[in-house]
């Protein structure tokens, strides 16, 4: 397993006549952890769900290591190397926690046993381990998070989307996800994109943050770079996520 | 090998000899069984086989149909239209109605699906082909149109033709009951079955982790209406006669989906359970309608005793049978 390069090319979505997303563009290099950070309602969701094809981009194009993915279905999406969560979270609700990585983990494994022995491992790694017989809908929300991580990594991706995967954690758990997320990169090589508002999170993981508004992208560099820059001093005016 | 021991599984040892005995006795049934209980077990076991047949697609899978008479009367039909006017037995003649409702499951599903109806909106789509199936059977004269298709009655055993006695019929709706249930345990038991869980609780998040949820619905219904067709090749065998009017009747496929609703849907055992409760509350009560001599208490009691078991026991009888008995069927 190793990372792949993500380029958004002018990507571009309205909603009825809602411009959602207004041509933004950036490219996430291969095995590079990068952020994705703008107040609620600024197009970041729509982004993911245009990278992992939920929709198509009205205009633009999405690759992967230099291969156009936009326009294609979820399924070849994942297929392509795309693992994401979902910001609302979406458990398998009636399946047990094994058996919710376990879908994840048959992409990658064709037999049963297998794909659940994978799965197993993975959520040892979470922490989940020991819920993994309860059904997902019993789980409390910073658990159903961390499934949502389990499920889409049991995919085996190149490219993990992660939106707001640490909100509702409290701090000592926010820590753990970042070392494990951290881990997780340097091990694999696995490139990261991922959407929070904790900053303390984004702070210790990306390498880079691009930061949109209303659907536009109006920053993009370093942690410390982009703390400094007037737009999105303007935008987080008065928010204590920036301080 | 490495089959029986995925279907086997993790199974306890307890529920395998269970189920062993279980067969034993059912394939001895009609030594010990008069005419009467032989029937009635007929009934159970037609019901627990169109019963798992349904669950496929609505316990497995999530998708609601309500148009599963389709399946049972074109099945049903093809097979004894055959029969009737070119003399091809059911044996030959059941590869034509599978291929035939499979078919019609894919057209269905595909209209269905790839337009995303859901719920009640799929469960229309599927009322309204058998509707319009029947109206056309209805005006078909290959098909004996509205006056029905009538085989020979005919008791002396035939096997190639499936000709024969009560005693017949059993013993093949029970080698159907019994493979439907291995085949539902197989594909439970496979990554096919999985994506079809996933899809049930949430066909987005399926499909983010690659699950092609098209292709899956479609292999749902497709293997739901072939195996429901058999169950209709049985029953023209068995009845000697097809109506449009009962064939392709709404009553026909609400029919189908009670067993595994009453059972519990999407587990393996809740068919069977639900075929057994359905079947014999229908017969207590007509007999004590029989008794009271009031005629239409049947069905009164019948719709209460139904509405008593889905409030009390939403998730079906067997959940809870199972939990009494110490079983759990797994849950994915
Ligand atoms: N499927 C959709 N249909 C209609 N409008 C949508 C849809 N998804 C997002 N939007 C709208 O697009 C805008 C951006 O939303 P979103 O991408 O979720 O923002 P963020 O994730 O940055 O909070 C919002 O105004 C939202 O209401
Ligand atoms: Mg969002």
């Amino acid at each position: 397993m190793s990372g792949a390069r993500l380029d958004l090319e002018g990507i571009g979505k309205s909603f009825r006549g809602l411009r959602a997303v207004h041509d933004v563009s950036f490219t996430v290099p291969a095995g590079a952890v990068h952020a994705l950070i703008g107040p609620n309602g600024a197009g970041k969701t729509t982004i993911f769900n245009m990278i992992a094809g939920v929709f198509a981009p009205d205009a633009g194009a999405v690759r992967l290591d230099g291969e156009t993915i936009s326009g294609l279905r979820p399924d070849r999406i994942c297929d392509a190397g795309v693992g994401r969560t979902f910001q609302l979270v979406k458990p398998f609700r009636g399946l047990s926690v094994l058996e919710n990585v376990t879908v994840g983990a048959l992409h990658r494994h064709r037999h049963l046993g297998q794909a659940r022995d994978s799965a197993a491992a993975i959520l040892s790694r979470l922490g989940l381990h020991d819920r993994r017989h309860q059904l997902a809908e019993s789980l409390t929300l910073p658990d159903r998070k961390r499934l949502e991580v389990a499920r889409a990594l049991a995919t085996e991706p190149k490219l993990l989307l992660l939106d707001e995967v640490m909100a509702g954690l409290r701090p000592t758990e926010v820590d753990v996800m970042v070392q494990f997320l951290r881990e997780l990169n340097q091990r694999t090589g696995l490139t990261i994109l991922l959407i929070e508002h904790v900053m303390r999170a984004v702070m210790a993981l990306a390498a880079e943050i691009v930061v949109v508004s209303y659907g536009e992208k109006i920053a993009q560099g370093t942690p410390h770079e982009v703390t400094r820059h007037q737009a999105v001093l303007d935008v987080y005016l008065g928010e204590q996520e920036m301080a | 090998m490495n089959l029986v021991r995925r279907l086997v599984g993790n199974a306890p040892p307890r529920i395998l000899w269970s189920l062993g005995a279980l067969l034993a006795l059912l394939l001895i049934a009609p030594a010990l069984l008069g005419k009467y209980w032989l029937s009635v077990l007929i009934l159970i076991l037609y019901f627990a086989y169109v019963g798992q047949a349904w669950n496929i697609l609505m316990g497995f899978a999530g998708q609601l149909s309500l148009g599963h008479a389709l399946y049972a009367g074109l099945g049903g039909y093809i097979a004894a239209g055959l029969y009737f006017h070119y003399g091809i037995g059911p044996w030959a003649g059941l590869f034509a109605a599978v291929a035939v409702a499979a078919t019609a499951g894919a057209i269905v599903g595909y209209l269905g699906f790839r337009f995303s109806l859901a719920g009640v909106y799929f469960a229309l789509l599927t009322i309204a082909f058998s509707e319009f199936t029947r109206v056309a059977f209805d005006h078909w004269a290959w098909a004996g149109g509205s006056g029905g298709l009538f085989l020979k009655v005919d008791a002396t055993r035939d096997i190639v033709n499936l000709r024969g006695g009560p005693v017949l019929f059993y013993y093949v709706i029970l080698a159907l009951a019994v493979g439907a249930f291995i085949l539902c345990r197989a594909l439970l038991e496979s990554r096919l079955g999985r994506y079809w869980l996933a899809i049930r609780e949430d066909a987005e998040a399926a499909q983010a982790v690659g699950v092609p949820v098209l292709r899956c619905k479609m292999i749902a219904i497709v293997i739901s209406a072939a195996l429901t067709a058999l169950a209709g090749v049985w029953n023209a065998f068995y009845y000697n006669n097809l109506f449009p009017e009962t064939a392709f009747a709404m009553g026909r496929s609400i029919e189908i989906t009670l067993a595994p609703i009453i059972g519990g849907l999407g587990t393996l055992f809740g068919p069977v359970v639900g075929a057994v409760v359905l079947t014999g509350l229908g017969e207590a009560f007509t007999d004590l309608s029989d008794a009271l001599r009031i005629s239409g208490i049947k069905q009164i009691f019948y719709g209460l005793a139904l509405l008593v078991i889905v409030v009390y026991r939403p998730a079906g009888v067997w959940p809870w049978l199972a939990d009494k008995l110490g079983l759990k069927e797994r849950q994915p």
